[in-house]
């Protein structure tokens, strides 16, 4: 990993959504590349960055990701040609939502990734590794009995 | 006497509307009560903590529980009715989901003490007191609840058998699941006693909603004059039909306002809000990002308007803010 330096132990685990013709192939061909970014990003491939409903990056988050990648193909490029456009608008939306609760911008980004663009997909993964790491562990609070002996204001 | 099933009503973290609508009831309440034999009602009945206490375990048919659970008092008497009663049912939106108590969960009892408190511009409170857990005076201890720093459903407090949906349900929704639940032939565990289809389904204004609403301006209620046969979401104003369960006759839209989504998501569906904010926002049209921002910034609070009775049994956590670490 000559990318990054450990700070206190912590490794960000990232969950990427990738769409299966552009940004899951850029990353086919960082690899072909031989191109280095930090192991740190669980990709899962789904035909289109439009499949990725809003349910799963909550979810993902709700079971301790620590940032939530959704790539996809440039505007007007979408293999099904409005894809990456309701993927945008949910992302616009999603993400004011994310913030009410705290979730830092840095941890949740949307990225258009051709397949030809392996160096792209290497900087926006190292860049946002770097981030998540920077802000430390996402840690909700889990809804259950918070016993405490003071109530302070 | 004897011989009656026995049930019990109680209210946590609520406004009192789901007691409201037990009384709807009207005349079939007189069926109710001639067919159960009610053994705890605290807002219309004088029975006491001890007198539940007293029963044996499972002893009590059927507690509907409505409210959220905020303090510590209100988990106590959840566990306590949980162990006398056969079956317990989320009764409401705030029981079953979370409700409109559960918006809390965007913050903390540090803060919500704080705003409550000591902040609000109509408090006078110099000397910053706070509600405390126990308090000393002249060698009594006097106690109160523990506020808890999230607001939770019943069933993550405790084991749910039914859910009755609704803000408040509907008395035609209590009166078919009080039939169903004294029939003795139970639907499977965990189900909520309402249709398992959206509310568009069920909606007069059903068939003027166009495939894809390409969405250029969203307004609210109170901005425009809605017209009274055309589906809402047509006409830019936010109704939460398509990921809301149906089974309360689309009363909201009936009266011309927009559904809020108080009966909450199908079995389908595991976050309400996340699934409706998909579906709406895919049909808004543009595709420039400062334009989608600037159709969507016509939503002024998207939490709220999506999780408006459901954000406790969402997927969406908070912060763990440092005061509850």
């Amino acid at each position: 990993m000559p990318d990054t330096k450990p700070t206190n132990g912590f490794e960000p685990r990232i969950v990427a959504f990738f769409c299966n013709w552009c940004t899951y192939l850029a990353a086919d061909l960082a690899g072909t590349s031989r191109l280095k970014y930090p192991p740190n990003v669980r990709v899962i491939r789904l035909m289109c960055s439009g499949r990725v409903d809003p349910q799963f990056v909550l979810e993902a988050f709700a079971q301790g990701a620590d940032g939530v990648l959704i790539g996809g193909c440039h505007p007007g490029d979408c293999h099904y040609q409005e894809g990456n456009y309701k993927a945008l608008r949910r992302f616009h939306l999603l993400k004011r939502i994310v913030k009410d609760m705290g979730i830092e911008e840095d941890r949740f980004r949307l990225e258009w990734i051709s397949a030809s663009e392996g160096e792209r997909l290497r900087a926006v993964i190292t860049d946002m590794v770097e981030k998540v790491r920077a802000l430390g562990p996402w840690q909700s609070a889990v809804p259950q009995e918070e016993p405490v002996k003071e109530v302070a204001a | 006497m004897a011989d009656k099933p026995k049930v019990a009503f109680y209210w946590c973290a609520s406004c009192g509307g789901c007691e409201e609508a037990v009384v709807d009831l009207a005349e079939k309440i007189l069926d109710v009560v001639a067919a159960v034999d009610i053994v705890f009602w605290p807002v219309a009945l004088d029975f006491k903590k001890r007198d539940v206490e007293a029963l044996g375990d499972g002893e009590i048919l059927a507690t509907f529980l409505n409210g959220a659970i905020r303090t510590s008092e209100q988990e106590e008497m959840a566990h306590l009715l949980r162990r006398k009663s056969k079956l317990m049912v989320a009764f409401g939106a705030c029981s079953h989901l979370g409700g409109i108590p559960g918006l809390a969960n965007v913050s903390d009892r540090q803060n919500i003490f704080r705003t409550a408190y000591l902040d609000s511009p109509s408090t006078v409170n110099p000397e910053g007191v706070t509600p405390q857990v126990s308090h000393g005076d002249n060698g009594h201890t006097v106690n109160l609840p523990l506020f808890y720093d999230t607001v939770r459903s019943l069933d993550q407090v405790v084991d749910v058998d039914f859910y009755i949906p609704g803000c408040a349900p509907t008395p035609k929704i209590i009166a078919a699941a009080v039939t169903t639940l004294l029939s003795g032939e139970l639907p499977a565990k965990g189900s909520v006693l309402a249709p398992d289809h959206a509310l568009c389904e069920e909606c007069s204004r059903r068939d003027s909603k166009p495939q894809d609403l390409k969405i250029i301006e969203f307004k609210r209620p109170h901005e425009v004059l809605i017209e009274e046969d055309k589906c809402l979401l047509a006409q830019g104003v936010i109704c939460m039909g398509p990921s809301t369960r149906a089974g309360c006759e689309a009363l909201c839209v009936e009266g011309n306002m927009p559904c809020t989504g108080c009966f909450g998501p199908t079995s389908r569906v595991r976050d309400q809000g996340a699934k409706f904010l998909a579906s709406l926002a895919a049909q808004v049209d543009g595709k420039e990002p400062e334009e989608i921002e600037r159709i969507l910034a016509q939503i002024p609070d998207p939490l709220g308007t999506f999780y408006r009775y459901s954000l406790p049994a969402s997927a969406l956590r908070r912060r763990k803010m440092p005061a509850a670490a």
